[in-house]
């Protein structure tokens, strides 16, 4: 199975959401990630799914997203044609004797410490799911406390843009 | 849409008697088209309702759709029929969009009513039905508080819609109207649910027609691609093996004209599926029967040695392919239909084609022409030759029972040949509705109506008083077995009422008979819970409790009576007729194609097996 990112731009109405995760669930498609936020079109929001599906699976799950009449586009981004973020907060346990080695690993990822105490560091940390898992790696000998992570959200490079076509 | 601000117009200079009944007031000059008007949200409803062309309503009122009964009171346009149940509304409406080809509408109040809808909608979904449901809906302050009759019918009909909308404000309430029946009725049809709170119903609001509909993601493709209509008439017209695979969407997109024109056309022989039955006359010497699982032998055998699958309006059903690895091993595809997602869902197609049936089958036949016209000939004769063999050999027939009981088969065919291919049919699910696929010789599309993919019990009776309203002018026959006659019978009563003088033949043999018919081939004569006591007890005696319900109750149990209840059946007009027809219990359904196994063990009757004649064999590997 390979991972495919979908993008999907939908109307901004209530239980949008709850179609296309019923859609998902109903037609035996695993979600991986799946995050959701307004546009620049405050009629419009974009979906960013992460699904595991070989290709022709693939093919009917899409087909199955354009029938739901709040869908308005699809469209898969590469990754090598485009940039793909994750936010990953994460509390690691951090007394004085190994601070200063987790701030090390911080700054190793270009990550960033947003509060602290004096047995714990919470540490904000975005990239691909690739990036954001060596750092958990790294921090999990310090003993994490607790995580939490965004779906991946991911825009194509270059000056094309998928809304600026969908809204007729 | 209207703004705002014309609706503060509106209010301000509204009359201050407004409502209050003064007599011999002038009557008002209508507004002009699209003009704002004040009224409730009701009142709204019922205006868009009238201005999309509804005729009929099938419903129950009740605590939240209450404020919408009101004004349905006063409307000359709308008829309502009360129903007895829901499910009865749902599939009234489904019956009468199938015989009309327009959108069926039926109405519920909250909760119980709009549950007691899922089961026509998920019929209506399957099938891609136009209808339209509107619901009642607790206030908006109340929703998701668990309040009297709540239900969440959107969460709940996500699945089983094509669409459903929950109005919010009353202003909304027409271009919602507009847009339920435009989805309803366009692209790959199918039911719409409309929920309105009823504090949305009593508000006041303005009402202008016709509104500004907003569907942004909704863009059915009704033109084919040109270069998959050539390519797909290049193969028609090489192909030495070659089916037109006929499905529903034919019916559906009106299609029933150029299908005749393209078979005739081409040669090709034709298939007709259960929801395709009357697409393509039966009496057409290219007819070779329904595929499928209880299927003729010779569509089977012909689909699974064709070298060329022309599926038209069809969707690969499991029902048709049998076990899809070994379905139609040798054949290419071309899939034509409305709906993307239904191409290559199941087997592969190898040139796909998006668009209304109508349209390709216009453009698929100027397509054939012209490769005609550039010197192709198309051979059929060796393709013929086998067909018309499989015919001979295995025609579509049936035994009489050998105790001596009427045999279920007969009364069927004897019905179909003394009331005539311009009657409607209406089937429950089971195997009287195989027999009455099998054994009614359809001429018409919409002449057969029956509850296909999700093979919903009860659908007989109700669909039938829907299509009697739709066509009031034909007859309308509702063949049912005994079990499904006693889930929705109750809607004899609104047929005896509100004047839907349908026939109900109940093919009565005691038992489930689908069920049993399974046990005794695949449960070794376990007949467990599949005996109704019917027969045992004449409980309930079919004949009195159609008396009971206002309409006549004929009886039949012999062959020396069929032709003669039949005909006196035909000649009451002012009641609804039910005929308990007391058949065998152990005729059963053949050929059959046994679930889960390949259509290449298609049995003709108990232990024949076509396919694996010898001859066959050999002739396979030559050609």
């Amino acid at each position: 199975m390979s991972v495919h990112t979908l993008s999907v731009l939908v109307e901004n109405k209530p239980g949008v959401l709850a179609r296309v995760s019923g859609l998902f669930s109903r037609r035996g498609f695993n979600i991986e990630s799946l995050a959701v936020g307004p546009t620049e079109n405050p009629e419009i929001s974009r979906m960013t799914i992460v699904v595991a599906v070989e290709d022709l699976p693939l093919e009917q799950v899409t087909k199955q997203l354009n029938k739901l009449v709040n869908v308005i586009k699809i469209v898969e981004l590469e990754p090598s044609t485009a940039v793909q973020r994750e936010l990953l907060l994460v509390k690691v346990r951090a007394d004085a004797t190994v601070r200063s080695q987790v701030l090390e690993t911080v700054q190793l990822f270009r990550a960033k410490v947003v509060d602290v105490s004096p047995e714990a560091l919470t540490i904000e940390a975005t990239g691909t799911a690739d990036k954001t898992s060596a750092l958990l790696r790294m921090l999990e000998p310090y003993g994490i406390r607790e995580i939490v992570q965004s779906g991946m959200v991911a825009i194509g490079r270059g000056a094309k843009s998928i809304t600026a076509s969908a809204i007729r | 849409m209207t703004s705002a601000t014309s609706r503060a117009r509106a209010r301000s200079g509204g009359s201050p008697a407004g409502g209050s009944a003064k007599p011999a007031a002038p009557p008002k000059p209508a507004p002009p088209a699209g003009t704002p008007v004040r009224l409730t949200g009701a009142q709204s409803l019922v205006r868009s309702l009238e201005a999309v062309g509804v005729e009929v309503v099938f419903g129950i009122p009740g605590g939240t759709i209450l404020p919408a009964y009101d004004p349905l009171l006063d409307s000359t346009k709308l008829r309502h029929v009360l129903v007895r149940h829901e499910q009865g509304a749902g599939h009234a409406a489904t019956g009468y969009a199938q015989a009309t080809g327009k959108v069926g509408v039926c109405m519920a109040t909250s909760g119980p009513g709009a549950t007691n809808l899922v089961t026509p909608l998920a019929d209506a979904h399957m099938d891609s039905v136009p209808v339209v449901a509107i619901t009642g809906q607790q206030s908006r302050s109340l929703i998701g508080t668990d309040a009297f009759q709540e239900a969440d019918i959107c969460g709940i009909t996500l699945p089983i819609t094509k669409h459903n909308f929950l109005v919010t404000d009353p202003a909304e309430i027409p271009r919602t109207i507009a847009e339920a029946f435009h989805l309803a009725s366009t692209g790959r049809p199918g039911p719409v649910l409309v929920d309105i709170p009823k504090d949305v119903l009593q508000e006041q609001t303005s009402f202008a027609w016709p509104p500004e509909m907003h569907l942004p993601g909704y863009r059915p493709t009704l033109r084919p691609h040109g270069k998959q209509v050539r390519e797909a008439a290049r193969l028609m017209t090489t192909a030495r093996r070659p089916v037109l695979y006929v499905g529903g969407g034919v019916i559906k997109a009106q299609a029933s004209e150029e299908l005749k024109q393209l078979a005739e056309l081409t040669g090709i022989p034709v298939v007709t599926t259960l929801m395709a039955r009357g697409a393509f006359p039966d009496s057409h010497d290219q007819h070779l029967g329904m595929p499928g699982m209880h299927g003729s032998v010779a569509a089977v055998a012909a689909m699974q040695r064709a070298d060329l699958l022309v599926a038209l309006g069809a969707r690969f059903d499991d029902r048709v392919t049998g076990k899809l690895e070994s379905f139609a091993p040798d054949a290419t595809v071309v899939h034509a239909d409305i709906d993307p997602a239904e191409i290559s869902k199941n087997r592969k197609a190898d040139v796909p084609i998006v668009g209304d049936c109508k349209e390709i089958i216009s453009e698929l036949i100027a397509a054939v022409q012209a490769e005609i016209s550039g010197g192709r000939k198309v051979k059929l004769d060796d393709w013929w030759t086998q067909i018309n063999a499989w015919r001979q050999t295995y025609p579509q027939g049936y035994d009489w029972p050998a105790d001596g009981s009427l045999s279920p088969q007969y009364v069927i065919e004897r019905i179909g040949q003394l009331v005539g291919p311009d009657a409607l049919y209406v089937a429950g699910v089971g195997q009287h509705q195989m027999w009455a696929a099998q054994f009614i010789s359809y001429e018409k599309p919409g002449s057969w109506i029956n509850s296909g993919g999700l093979g919903t019990m009860g659908y007989a009776v109700p669909a039938a008083m829907g299509a009697k309203f739709g066509k009031p002018d034909k007859q309308v026959w509702a063949i049912d077995g005994d079990g499904c006659f006693q889930m929705t019978n109750q809607e004899l009563a609104t047929c005896a009422i509100e004047g839907a003088p349908i026939k109900v033949a109940v093919i009565n043999n005691g038992n489930l008979g689908m069920v049993r018919q399974w046990q005794n081939l695949f449960y070794e004569e376990r007949y467990s819970n599949t005996d109704l006591g019917t027969h045992a007890h004449r409980i309930p005696d079919f004949a009195l409790l159609a008396e009971a319900m206002g309409c006549v109750g004929l009886r039949c149990e012999t062959r020396e009576e069929v032709d003669e209840v039949i005909q006196k059946a035909m000649g009451i007009d002012d009641r609804p007729v039910v005929i308990d027809f007391v058949v065998g219990k152990d005729a059963q359904v053949w050929p059959m194609v046994a679930a889960g196994t390949g259509n290449d063990e298609i049995m003709a009757a108990r232990g024949i097996r076509p396919l694996f004649d010898e001859d066959e064999v050999s002739e396979r590997e030559i050609s």
